[in-house]
């Protein structure tokens, strides 16, 4: 599971430019699943047959999305420095001094404009990335290159911290179900999607192609267990996060009772989760064709949408169980009578 | 380019939801080039022009089964009527995204019939300094016709009605003054496109809504699911000078823009290399429009269905969303052999997984 996280985490990513991360799936699941295709938008959808390759079996989906936050340069100046603009939910008061890394490896760091007021968090337009150019000359970067965080991966008493959890994290979760899990009653469709970050892009063609009875998105969400933080009942370490609610859906009460009832019955912790802002993949795929019973399984991060997100392995590896078991059973609640 | 064709575009009212009047030049327009020719429910209009035959004795089209959509949307911003004074005078709310300020005084055209009128403001002698300094809202405009009260103003025009800029478009030489560039440049580079013959099916489809929230392209691109699509838009210049070494988003005369990034999609990027490969071999002039806000129909197509490849190419546009933009026709020249190249260029490889 380590390596899985560190190998994921470790691949360049940011909305629009999952390619990278696409081969790592592919060559992590090589031999686990039946077959593969990759849809007109980029999402990569697996598929693993339901025992005896049963043609009525119900169909879940599994998604998890490969992009991560990042920047796009909007322009380069006279002397070489790079403006830019945010690919996803960028938090500009984290930004200044940030490392970011382009596709070609170059790394950048974020510079501010001089500011009369540093109290307050700076605005986009005064912030520019320092690629270290000597001149404008010799900066390959161009309007419309983007850039993500520089990865690496720390662990810290056995918990990792990368600046993309959100979502490889949900990519590691699914790649290691789908090598876990035997041929049962259920036709399994793995989708890693794209571009989650941007507007749930991805997830909306992926779920028309798949059509699927059942579905579950995999990804992070936030916790209420750092000093003076804002009240949620997720802590890091408690299990898994079966989600209730978030700000773009209300989780599939079959669904959502169907993951409760495993977990029970498989001794997994597990917490529930109400997110008061943001949203999944979840969100669109409920609203795929004639709508989707869909639920969300999240992992609990602190400090999502900054360069250093913490997770526990302990909620990945009960995410991971807890999956195993809801796909290796009948869907009762969600898909009766199949 | 055909001027006049542009100019009988961007002179014919056609706000959102009303786009009758350039849905009816679009269709004369293209009586000779289209090989079928229909409109749907909610009044996008579709030319499909079928893919070039096979060579006498040579293999079977390579484009089979492959269609290609190209859109441009014909509605354009503007106002509807939500009601009449007591002294005739109209209030109104703005169709698509306006700003206030651009409102003041400009002379309109309400209704079916085309009544004219203006959107009144108290004449300088009136006003105190402080008032001239601040920015008037929308609610507190009215359109004047000239009516003598609620009656009179009643027999003419009634809530619901559209109004438009009534800007005739200016030829000035290199550049085009007018209204409703956006979309009508991009209306008439799709009639010119058309002209022409291509390896595969081109479907071009003159969209309706887009100014109220991209609708009519999501409905169109359902309905003909095709595995690659091109945007053309008349899109956002800021290139009027600034005071810092800061990002215009597009520059006029510099060439047709194309999309990397906008609010509403990331641009395929086997398309947006297709494009500036082709114009780099043909030694056409582009730019790359700056990752910066706005949007386009593109932002529906390509999540219709299963998702369509989709790049967007717009020519420069001065004052967007305003009574008068201003374009360059070289720019618009240059954007319709872009894509035409592209297309005479484009397999179905290009954007194949």
């Amino acid at each position: 599971m380590k390596d899985l996280i560190q190998t994921l985490a470790e691949a360049w990513g940011p909305s629009g430019h999952e390619a990278a991360v696409r081969e790592v799936v592919l060559r992590l699941l090589e031999g686990h699943v039946d077959d593969t295709r990759v849809d007109a938008l980029g999402n990569l959808v697996v598929r693993k047959a339901a025992a005896g390759g049963a043609a009525a079996a119900p169909k879940v989906m599994l998604a998890a999305h490969m992009d991560e936050i990042g920047v796009i340069v909007t322009h380069v100046d006279a002397e070489g420095f790079l403006r830019f603009a945010p690919v996803g939910g960028i938090l500009t008061g984290n930004l200044i001094g940030t490392r970011v890394a382009f596709e070609d490896g170059t790394v950048g760091v974020i510079g501010s404009e001089k500011r009369d007021d540093a109290s307050k968090a700076p605005k986009l337009d005064e912030l520019f990335i320092d690629v270290g150019a000597r001149e404008r000359a010799g900066v390959r970067q161009k309007v419309g290159d983007a850039a993500a965080f520089r990865h690496g991966v720390d662990w810290s008493n056995g918990r990792p911290i990368t600046p993309n959890h959100d979502d490889r994290i949900g990519c590691a979760v699914l790649v290691e179900t789908l090598r876990r899990l035997a041929p049962g009653p259920n036709e399994v469709f793995g989708v890693f999607t794209v571009q989650e970050e941007i507007g749930v892009r991805g997830a909306a063609p992926s779920a028309f192609g798949v059509a699927p009875d059942m579905a579950v998105a995999l990804d992070v969400t936030g916790t209420g267990d750092t000093p003076e933080a804002r009240p949620m009942a997720v802590r890091l370490g408690h299990g898994p996060a079966i989600k209730v609610k978030d700000g773009g859906m209300i989780a599939h009460r079959g669904v959502r009772a169907l993951l409760e009832r495993r977990a029970e019955q498989a001794g997994i912790a597990v917490q529930l989760e109400v997110l008061t802002g943001g949203t999944t993949d979840a969100m669109a795929i409920q609203t795929s064709r004639a709508g989707v019973p869909t639920g969300a399984l999240s992992i609990p991060s602190r400090y999502v949408h900054t360069p250093s997100q913490i997770v526990d392995l302990g909620d990945v590896e009960g995410a991971v169980r807890l999956l195993v078991a809801v796909l290796a059973q009948p869907l009762e609640g969600v898909v009766d009578g199949r | 380019m055909d001027v006049n064709l542009l100019r009988r575009l961007s002179e014919a009212p056609g706000v959102s939801g009303n786009e009758g009047a350039v849905r009816r030049i679009v269709a004369e327009a293209l009586r000779d080039h289209a090989d079928r020719l229909w409109a749907d429910t909610i009044g996008n209009v579709f030319a499909l022009r079928r893919g070039a035959a096979p060579p006498e004795g040579g293999v079977s089209d390579p484009g089979a089964g492959f269609r290609v959509m190209v859109a441009a949307h014909m509605d354009e911003v503007g106002l509807m009527v939500t009601d009449i004074g007591d002294d005739g005078s109209l209030s109104f709310e703005a169709v698509g995204g306006i700003d206030a300020r651009v409102l003041v005084s400009q002379p309109v055209r309400v209704g079916g019939s085309g009544v004219p009128g203006v959107i009144g403001v108290k004449p300088v002698h009136l006003t105190a300094g402080g008032e001239r300094e601040q920015a008037v809202a929308i609610g507190s405009l009215r359109i004047d016709i000239g009516a003598d009260g609620r009656d009179a103003a009643a027999r003419r025009v009634k809530r619901g009605d559209y109004a438009v800029f009534a800007t005739e478009m200016l030829d000035l030489g290199p550049t085009l003054l007018g209204k409703a560039f956006d979309d009508r440049g991009g209306c008439a580079m799709l009639l010119d496109l058309l002209a022409d013959r291509y390896p595969f099916d081109v479907c071009g489809v003159f969209t309706v809504q887009e100014e109220v929230g991209l609708r009519g392209a999501r409905v169109a691109a359902h309905a003909l699911a095709p595995q690659a699509a091109f945007v053309l838009e008349c899109g956002i210049t800021d290139d009027t000078p600034k005071k810092r070494d800061d990002t215009p988003v597009t520059r006029l005369g510099h060439g047709p823009a194309i999309t990397v990034m906008d609010s509403t999609m990331i641009a395929d990027p086997r398309l947006v290399r297709h494009l500036v490969a082709t114009a780099e071999a043909e030694g056409i002039p582009y730019q790359l429009r700056a990752p910066k806000g706005g949007g386009t129909d593109g932002g529906r197509i390509h999540l219709a269905r299963e998702g369509v490849p989709t790049a967007v190419v717009s020519i420069p546009c001065r004052y967007l969303h305003t009574p008068a933009s201003l374009i360059s026709k070289s720019d618009f020249e240059n954007a319709v052999r872009l894509v035409r190249a592209a297309l005479h260029r484009l397999t179905p490889e290009v954007v194949a997984r």
